[in-house]
């Protein structure tokens, strides 16, 4: 079967950029104010779809670190405390009310910075980010309904470091319950994906929310270790691989700091010869190619049933052919560009390892831009257990295919992983649905449904996914002591 | 030899020392090291109680391991009623846990307190296996046509070191909670006051609760902190505190497979020290979304 598709050929559609205001440089975000550090250190925040400068962004010290930390300490021991929990609701509800007000704005930075299609950051990362806040700031004055019996209080000062395939919303993820439960933060954006971080900083500061409540500093991986280091931190919320969570696990082992870790996963997608095939290939294709792949629960083993394994390869295959690839800000593309240039390198070392140990390799056959980063949708059949491509997170648009014949088998093959954070069930028989997402060692299943995120659904995972829970009641006490 | 010496011992028969083994994978095994150790207590020895090795926590391990999917799978109302049955054996054997504690240097009234208190820990735990579900799942209200619930979970394998200081309430107020969800533990019994954890364990093999559900070890956590908190088939570790050097190291040798660390700094007797909290400590969130379907013509009406 051939891909052309070139009936389906769309005029491009590009959203425009005119409205947006970003500055030439960026400072850190502390106590109400931005700063420019006396350093003067900067690294150059780029365009991943065209290379073309964006920005350049504070690499902060650790003596900016200290000044952020010693605000948002200022703050909780002072009037963010004392407001009470209507109150702190009300500049919640206020920040999420700004942020819907701009929301075309942020999304368009948010593609421009992290290269996700505008479709994507329109329609699921900037209206999620600000139902997040929403939901969030109604728990504010509600918190004692939610742990019968206890009398939870704010934990303090909450560290928190995010990563660069949603930017805002994983800020919103990490905001909006440390502070409706009365904490206040330091936050660290994604060095690729600063900018939404400090837009969202200006609404903050327009919001009026008391100085110190919330500070943002700016900067690589050292930043984030000294802010985990810390020892005015209370808490740590870290999102991001397990390498590095096992690391700031084992860094604040001598202390008494709390911490929630959403790590990285392996997730199976697993369609059952009795599912509605078209559904399901829709499923698999946002499964994997959502956000080019850029994605800690994205389904990247695809376990399929034998019987239906070639009619359903065939389909996504055909299904594939239709993704359009490049300008994120065009408003038919399906699949981004790449983050970053070190995150290229590393997906294409991943399909390199895949031919080499054996399996199958499919990509389509659509035409790349010249300039910056880009990987077409990918898929691998044929593949082992054994190999790494089943093993390991690639964090690209990049599929690994095997093949199962009974349930008691793909239960076993989807659970053999380090990993436990998402999985897929597709089928039409309600008893084995129930079956399968209860023997899932994962902490979000979606059944005959994928990659879907809703403020009132806890994620995290199970295993080196990750411990703790963010969004709905379950979220509430990783930033309360109970 | 004078003759009222004679008669005292005509009157006094030998007593018969027992021999405290561990408990893996509900069987009664010396340590596979043949290393024993003699605790001492106020100046007189326990006897010789089992010097745990690595393989023998490895052993504990496997078999928590193998109990743990079955256990999981038991109805919330069989593991409840488990839960009561060790209750109702440690009550018939109340007066051997309180001489034990007794030898193990506790006051008697303070033993008879903590035998009771232990009983009633099981209790409570009984009563919550059913019902804990309840009070922490829930059912998420999403903004799109899905059905979208959380639920608990239990994590795995907990590894459970007991209380230095309270060998048995400390222990049963930690053991209980972690199986009431369906995990499945290791216990390292406390060194100076073994002899309560062993004799537990006989009433667990003799309660209906499955071997491997609980597995009970005897030695130094000095020596074993290692080969624990390393294990990656071990999902959570649950503890008091036990100094900062060894928390510290307890928990930096965890990181290696993000496991669960809880370390508890409370007094066990007091009966607030039990609650379902401990429940959800070593449970997992698992939320479930699936679709519902939209048709506008059937809408249900009064």
């Amino acid at each position: 079967m051939t891909n052309k598709n070139s009936n389906w050929d769309l005029s491009p559609a590009p959203e425009s950029t005119g409205h947006i205001s970003l500055n030439d440089h960026y400072g850190v975000f502390i106590d109400g104010e931005f700063r420019t550090p006396a350093h003067g250190n900067r690294f150059q925040s780029i365009n991943p779809s065209t290379g073309e400068l964006l920005a350049e962004i504070t690499e902060s010290s650790a003596e900016d670190v200290d000044q952020a930390v010693a605000a948002a300490r200022k703050a909780f021991s002072g009037e963010w405390s004392k407001i009470g929990g209507r109150e702190r609701g009300k500049y919640l509800y206020r920040l999420a009310r700004m942020l819907q007000e701009k929301s075309r704005e942020f999304a368009v930075i948010e593609s421009l910075d992290g290269g996700k299609p505008i479709r994507e950051s329109r329609d699921v990362d900037v209206p999620l980010a600000a139902a997040h806040l929403f939901y969030y700031a109604g728990w504010a004055d509600k918190i004692s309904y939610a742990f019968p019996n206890r009398n939870p209080k704010p934990v303090g000062v909450a560290g928190q470091i995010i990563p660069w395939n949603f930017p805002l919303l994983m800020a919103a993820w990490k905001i909006a319950p440390a502070l409706a439960t009365g904490n206040t933060v330091v936050l660290k954006p994604a060095e690729t994906t600063s900018l939404t971080a400090l837009k969202l900083a200006e609404l903050i500061q327009e919001a009026g929310f008391p100085p110190g409540v919330v500070n943002i500093v700016t900067g690589h991986g050292d930043v984030g270790a000294a802010i985990v280091n810390h020892d005015d931190v209370d808490k740590v919320a870290f999102t991001g691989s397990t390498e590095v969570g096992k690391l700031i696990q084992k860094s604040i082992a001598g202390t008494n700091k709390r911490c929630t870790l959403e790590l990285g996963g392996k997730a199976a997608n697993i369609v059952f010869d009795d599912a509605a095939i078209d559904q399901a290939v829709e499923g698999i294709v946002n499964g994997i190619y959502f956000n080019q792949g850029h994605v800690c629960c994205a389904g990247s083993r695809l376990f399929v049933q034998e019987s239906i394994h070639d009619e359903l390869i065939a389909k996504l295959k055909h299904r594939m052919g239709t993704l359009i690839v490049g300008d994120p800000m065009d408003k038919n593309t399906d699949v981004g560009a790449i983050n970053s240039r070190e995150q290229l390198a590393t997906i294409e070392h991943y399909i390199e390892v895949g031919k080499q140990e054996g399996a199958e390799f499919y990509q389509t056959d659509c035409e790349l831009p010249q300039q910056g980063f880009w990987c077409r949708p990918t898929l691998f059949t044929d593949v082992a257990q054994s190999n790494r491509i089943a093993q390991e997170e690639i964090f690209g648009p990049v599929l690994a295919v095997q093949t199962f014949r009974t349930v008691a088998e793909v239960i076993k093959k989807a659970n053999n992983t380090p990993y436990g954070l998402s999985a897929g069930v597709w089928t039409d028989k309600g008893s084995k649905i129930f079956n399968m997402t209860s023997q899932m060692k994962a902490g979000v299943v979606w059944a005959n449904t994928y990659n879907l995120f809703d403020p009132a659904s806890p994620f995290g995972g199970y295993k080196e996914s990750g411990f703790g829970r963010e969004g709905g009641l379950h979220g509430l006490s990783a930033y309360l002591e109970i | 030899m004078d003759d009222s010496n004679k008669n005292s011992s005509e009157n006094e028969r030998l007593e018969v020392l027992k021999t405290y083994k561990m408990y893996i994978d509900g069987k009664f095994p010396r340590t596979e090291s043949a290393r024993f150790y003699q605790p001492v207590v106020n100046g007189s020895t326990l006897g010789n109680v089992c010097l745990a090795s690595r393989k023998d926590v490895r052993n504990a391990v496997v078999a928590a391991r193998s109990a743990q999917a079955s256990w999981a799978r038991r109805s919330a109302y069989n593991r409840a009623q488990i839960l009561y049955r060790i209750a109702e054996m440690l009550e018939g054997r109340s007066q051997q846990f309180i001489d034990e504690l007794v030898r193990q240097g506790v006051g008697t009234a303070d033993a008879e307190k903590q035998v009771a208190e232990s009983i009633d820990r099981l209790i409570y735990y009984a009563g919550w296996c059913d019902k804990f579900q309840q009070i922490f799942s829930s059912v998420n209200p999403v903004a799109s046509s899905h059905f979208n619930f959380s639920t608990l979970e239990p994590v795995g394998v907990v590894f459970t070191v007991a209380s230095r200081d309270c060998p048995l309430l400390g222990l049963v107020s930690l053991v209980a909670p972690v199986i009431a969800s369906g995990n499945t533990c290791v216990v390292l019994a406390s060194e100076n006051g073994p002899l309560s954890a062993i004799t537990f364990a006989e009433v667990l093999a003799t309660s209906d609760v499955p071997g491997g559900v609980v597995n009970i070890l005897t030695g130094r956590i000095e020596e074993l902190h290692e080969h624990f908190s390393r294990h990656l088939d071990v999902n959570a570790i649950a503890c008091d505190r036990l100094g900062v050097a060894l928390n510290t190291k307890i928990k930096e040798f965890a990181s290696e497979n993000i496991k669960r660390v809880k370390i508890y700094d409370q007094d066990w007797s007091v009966e607030a020290s039990a609650n379902p909290y401990l429940i959800q400590d070593f449970c997992e969130v698992k939320t479930t979304w699936h679709p519902i379907e939209q048709i506008s013509e059937t809408g249900a009406a009064y």
